[in-house]
């Protein structure tokens, strides 16, 4: 074999380019997984995962310095600096914002899959027939029954902790044994579920294990997943699919790696390879396939495309359907409610869970019907009050200190997710006139939530007040601390499925209709956002994918 | 802190029942330029300060954790020039109301002189931090309460002698009896 070439090439190592690595390399590819970022080596390099807080100069805080160099990641909760060094350097690599858009990225090995929530949800068989249903975008290639079997493979692989539940528009997974609810929890749900027969609350079903797996050791209850987790108690590239992939010999990792542009054969009608940028000496390097897999996170795979194939089409490769770059979607949050518990005050839990209980969407459901298309979930949790709260009459002094050094009030809060429509005009091009550090084009992104979940904004924050207070909890007051597109981290759709060719970016396979031998299975891939966290379905889709590739590839059609 | 904590402190923040968390979250706007220095003196005056507000009990006070020490790294580093400037006013504005009111310096008050005048400054704080606008400058004793709370309760001390420290809880128990003076979990 020629130096430079392999069997498959991987575009990036975040959640979905781990399980492309994994799948490739066992089914007997030669593989070579290209990072822009830096490598992160499991266990190793998780610097801050065994420092106590006060060993932080900031205890975990933010300066000056950080709210200067990290003018986006600043306005929300990511910019910390127990973990600074796993988000993207925004001097190097900025991008335009046409309208604000809040865009959180992890440039390093592992990418977002240190970093991400773990959540993990299958969508259901509603969620694939909703735009066809809806008459909303374009219809899903797919339906449920064409994931299902992937989703338990992915499930069984990852280690998804949850309850297996019942119901139709949340199916249940191959799941490792539950994490608990608390005595607040499990009292506000039983309520909750007696009550209203349009939803359930349940144990959130998280990417964290309770039993071993692997060579990973249970979860341990420190709640400091997003520093590196030294036990490979949640889901992770490093934790997970890597391993696997270097275990077959198989996969060669070459981080610092800036893919500019798949190479296109316009005779073949196929890729032929990907040029890189090494972020290191900015030379230039080719690296050849049979297949590639896209998995640069929705924003960048689209990015690749669009540099890609200019000679034949100049939007890129994937844009003779007039929709690469387009429909970008996200998840819209922080809305909900929250409230005080009584009666609780001799009951306490141990252990630091890094999870909590889930509201399954029942919105446009069953019988329910609102004003506006689609729905969402609710994620959330109860727990004691620590030692930032005003405790009245006691302000300064030792009395003050030793009651700030007890649990305080129980209180028990949720936060909506709700789904956003693929809008064709939400979308990202290339900027012509600003370039990154290496002189490459940079995206510009130009998007917003219209009316429909402006609508649904509305019930997400009634709807929690509604439900809080039938379970009877104490001064529940609903809020909205606002929200603009990106904020969920779940960018998606700008490369979408479909069935036509010229409707959509790839096909029910995911591949380029373009270039066959192109895969896209991060979120670029999703033709609709559901309301549910994305990541689970991305694995699952990948394996799918590789699974049809190699068959493709053993009946020589790649 | 992952995206559920967050969640968490938004809502408290917008329910208003935050102290001392808040510069976690909420971002400052300008670059800083360390205009101001703090002496020796000034962290012994701030740790006596936080002592006052949080003072040994059964367990060590906000002077062991050095609290004074960390009040100087948070203000330097992480606080808009603006607010550094209250800060350093805040110190001799305290030490003229001391000698104001209690004919005596803070650092030669009694503890229980102290602890008074500084009840006092608490309420002062609080009647005017309810009625200020967003705009309105913060209140220096605001900051210092806030950081001497935030600098305790995240100290060594704060953790594994204020509270109940477990660095691995290797479980975790969603429902276990509680009584009162049991210390929290961190």
């Amino acid at each position: 074999m020629p130096e430079n070439t392999y069997d498959a090439i991987v575009i990036g190592s975040g959640i979905s380019g781990g399980w492309a690595a994994k799948e490739l390399t066992e089914k007997g590819f030669k593989t070579i997984m290209l990072e822009r970022g830096k490598n992160v080596e499991h266990i190793k390099d998780y610097t801050s995962a065994n420092k106590e807080l006060w060993e932080f100069p900031h205890r975990g805080g933010r300066t000056q310095q950080m709210i200067e160099d990290y003018p986006v990641l600043k306005r929300d909760y990511p910019l910390n600096e127990m973990n600074l060094d796993w988000w993207a350097n925004e001097k190097d690599a900025p991008y335009v914002e046409v309208k604000r858009f809040d865009w959180f990225r992890g440039y390093q090995v592992g990418g977002r899959s240190l970093l991400w929530g773990r959540q993990s949800y299958r969508w259901s068989e509603y969620d694939f027939e909703a735009n066809a249903k809806d008459g909303i975008a374009v219809d899903w290639p797919i339906r449920y029954k064409d994931i299902d079997p992937w989703y338990s493979y992915a499930e069984r692989f990852a280690g998804i902790s949850g309850n297996r539940d019942g119901l139709s528009q949340l199916p249940d997974g191959e799941f490792q044994p539950a994490m608990e609810m608390n005595c607040v929890e499990k009292d506000v749900a039983d309520r909750i579920n007696k009550h209203y027969k349009r939803t359930r609350m349940i144990m959130g079903r998280v990417a964290n294990i309770t039993q071993p797996l692997q060579a990973r050791t249970n979860c341990q209850y420190r709640n400091k997943c997003w520093l590196g987790c030294p036990f490979g108690g949640y889901f992770s590239t490093q934790s997970s699919t890597l391993p696997a992939a270097m275990a077959t010999g198989n996969l060669t990792l070459r981080p610092f790696s800036i893919v500019k542009e798949i190479l296109y054969d316009k005779n073949t009608k196929k890729a032929t390879g990907v040029r890189i940028i090494d972020a290191e000496n900015n030379q230039t390097y080719d690296y050849f396939a049979k297949i590639i897999f896209v998995n640069a996170s929705a924003i960048n795979s689209a990015w690749i495309l669009m540099n890609s194939a200019t000679d034949v089409w100049p939007g890129g490769l994937g844009s003779s359907s007039g929709e690469l770059g387009h429909n970008l979607m996200d998840h819209h949050f922080r809305t909900g409610a929250r409230g005080n518990a009584e009666g609780y005050d001799d009951k306490y839990y141990f252990g630091r869970r890094p999870n909590g209980p889930y509201i399954v969407r029942y919105q446009n459901l069953f019988d329910d019907k609102r004003n506006y298309t689609r729905g969402f979930g609710y994620q959330g949790g109860a727990s004691r009050s620590g030692w930032s709260r005003e405790i009245a009459e006691l302000n300064i002094g030792g009395e003050f200190k030793d009651a700030l050094s007890e649990p305080g009030q129980w209180s028990i809060g949720f936060t909506a997710f709700g789904e956003i429509l693929p809008y064709h005009e939400n979308k990202i091009t290339l900027d012509p006139n600003v370039k990154d550090k290496w002189g490459l084009p940079v995206v510009a992104i130009d998007a917003e939530i219209k009316e429909n979940e402006l609508a649904m904004r509305k019930d997400m924050q009634e709807d929690a007040i509604e439900m809080l207070t039938i379970a009877g909890i104490k001064d529940v007051k609903g809020y909205d601390g606002g929200y603009t597109m990106g904020m969920g981290i779940h960018e998606m759709g700008t490369a979408r499925m479909g069935r036509d060719s010229k409707t959509s970016v790839l096909n029910g396979n995911n591949q380029v209709w373009d270039a066959m031998n192109v895969f896209v299975t991060d979120g670029a891939c999703m033709t609709s956002s559901a309301s549910v966290n994305p990541s689970l379905t991305y694995m699952a889709l990948t394996a799918r994918a590789v699974d049809f590739a190699a068959k493709e590839m053993k009946k020589g059609n790649l | 802190m992952d995206r559920r904590e967050a969640v968490q402190y938004i809502s408290l923040l917008l329910g208003g029942t935050l102290v001392g968390a808040n510069s976690f979250l909420t971002g400052c706007k300008t670059k800083n330029e360390v205009s101001y220095t703090f002496t020796d003196e000034d962290i012994a005056f701030l740790n006596e300060v936080g002592e006052t507000i949080l003072p040994a009990t059964a367990t060590p006070g906000a002077k062991a954790a050095n609290v004074g020490e960390f009040m100087k790294v948070m203000v330097n580093d992480c606080y808009e020039e603006k607010d550094q400037k209250i800060f350093h006013e805040g110190i001799t504005n305290l030490q003229n109301e001391s000698e104001k009111k209690l004919k005596t310096s803070f650092m030669q008050a009694t503890p229980e002189q102290r602890h008074d005048f500084l009840v006092a400054l608490n309420k002062e704080q609080k009647d005017y931090t309810s009625g200020k606008k967003a705009d309105d400058p913060a209140h220096y004793f605001r900051m210092m309460k806030e950081l001497t709370l935030l600098g305790y309760f995240t100290s060594e001390i704060g953790h594994t002698q204020a509270r109940r420290h477990v660095p691995v809880p290797g479980k975790y128990e969603g429902c276990i009896p509680y009584k009162k003076g049991d210390k929290a979990f961190t």
